[in-house]
């Protein structure tokens, strides 16, 4: 606390006997801002909880948010930044929400000439400050989550290992390849390979728009691996502009079987197999 | 030390490493392998790494080297049951078993043997 020891400081008594109203215009604003995406009530329960949080905090140095005293506030505005992400809110729409109090408690102190009254609202406005940049850190880091939940996600959607024949897997591979993709889906494949005990693997990477030394690297390493399990890989779909980027590259394929497309693939892993498709006479 | 059993079936010579395997085992394993197909006259030799979890250089260059050997008795080598993971792990070695047929489990392998030998 910085002053007057002995009794609360005016500023706190104002607040306290204009909650009501205060709260009111404080949700009519941001309303206003939100262009009703969110409804006054919710708006008004939001802001009540927070508004008894906030009302012991008053007078408080807001330099240093990370004290015991701030746990409650940290923990309800994580909350609100949370549901704003959820619900598409901008950043600065959910710090404005706080920032806009600070207009109706100015609004509450204009006439008052005590030069005490307006040190303690310009105390408060700083605590304001601090606590929007607060929900700020909290919306970016909620934002950060979600990004990483979808990528993790991404990463399991898109790397399906289909068996296509007795003893053929294929994997079509869409997208950009990078090391983390990669991996998982060479161990995935050699899992698969050892669970269907399948020969024959093809990769497919006609969905892939790129491929550098790096993802050439992954590929060669997981046909090799493959070859060490007892299984042979056959590299099918690779684009034009790819085969272009390959040799310009310099990157050797070696003995491992390329094909154009993954029906030539499949053609080819059936003959090694023994397997011979034949057309039947059509009446 | 622990030594790993050599089976005989046929023609073919089964080894079948249920352990850990330890450096000095595996030297013996090379001893052993060499004393029995000399004495055996065996076309084949498979070796079972189903249960190995767990190699290192040392063991990746041990099916190379026994590979080399029985080529000396003229007999075929092949690597079988490896796991994903032991061959995840080989490959970011830099082993790649060179010369090594590999198959994915013991009934392949022995099929692969008896292949070859047809071939031949």
């Amino acid at each position: 606390m910085t002053s007057d020891a002995g009794h609360a400081p005016r500023l706190i008594e104002l607040l306290r006997t204009n909650t009501e109203s205060l709260i009111d215009k404080w949700v009519d604003a941001v309303a206003v801002l939100l262009r009703g995406r969110s409804t006054k009530a919710e708006l008004e329960s939001d802001f009540k909880e927070f508004f008894a949080v906030l009302l012991p905090l008053v007078g408080t140095d807001g330099r240093d948010t990370s004290r015991p005293e701030f746990a409650e506030i940290r923990s309800l505005l994580e909350e609100y930044s949370r549901n704003r992400v959820r619900s598409g809110f901008t950043p600065s729409e959910t710090a404005s929400s706080l920032f806009s109090l600070k207009r109706e408690v100015f609004g509450l102190t204009e006439g008052d000439e005590d030069p005490e009254l307006f040190r303690q609202v310009l105390e408060f406005s700083s605590l304001l400050d601090a606590l929007g940049l607060l929900t700020f850190e909290f919306y970016a880091r909620a934002r950060e989550e979600i990004i990483r939940e979808q990528s993790e996600q991404l990463l399991e959607l898109t790397t399906p290992v289909v068996k296509i024949w007795e003893g053929v897997l294929a994997v079509p591979l869409v997208g950009t390849l990078d090391s983390a993709r990669t991996q998982v889906v060479m161990e995935k494949l050699l899992e698969m390979l050892v669970e269907t005990g399948s020969e024959h693997a093809i990769i497919d990477i006609t969905g892939v728009f790129a491929v550098d030394t790096q993802v050439a690297q992954h590929l060669l390493k997981t046909v090799v691996a493959a070859r060490l399990m007892g299984a042979e890989c056959i590299v099918s779909g690779i684009r034009p502009q790819i085969a272009q980027t390959i040799v310009a590259l310099g990157i050797e394929f070696g003995d491992i079987v390329t094909k154009a497309s993954l029906a030539d693939a499949l053609r080819h892993a059936l003959r090694r197999d023994g397997v011979d498709v034949v057309r039947r006479e059509v009446v | 030390m622990e030594r790993v059993p050599i089976l005989k079936i046929g023609g073919v010579l089964l080894v079948s490493i249920q352990i850990d395997l330890q450096d000095q085992s595996v030297l013996a394993l090379q001893e052993d392998l060499a004393e029995k197909i000399s004495t055996t006259g065996a076309h084949g030799v498979v070796i079972d790494i189903s249960a190995v979890e767990i190699v290192d250089s040392f063991i990746g260059r041990m099916f190379a080297t026994i590979a080399s050997i029985s080529r000396l008795f003229d007999a075929d080598t092949v690597v079988v049951g490896m796991r994903p993971a032991v061959a995840i792990t080989l490959v970011e070695l830099g082993l790649t078993l060179g010369g090594v047929r590999t198959a994915l489990n013991l009934e392949r392998g022995m099929k692969i043997l008896e292949q070859v030998r047809r071939d031949a």
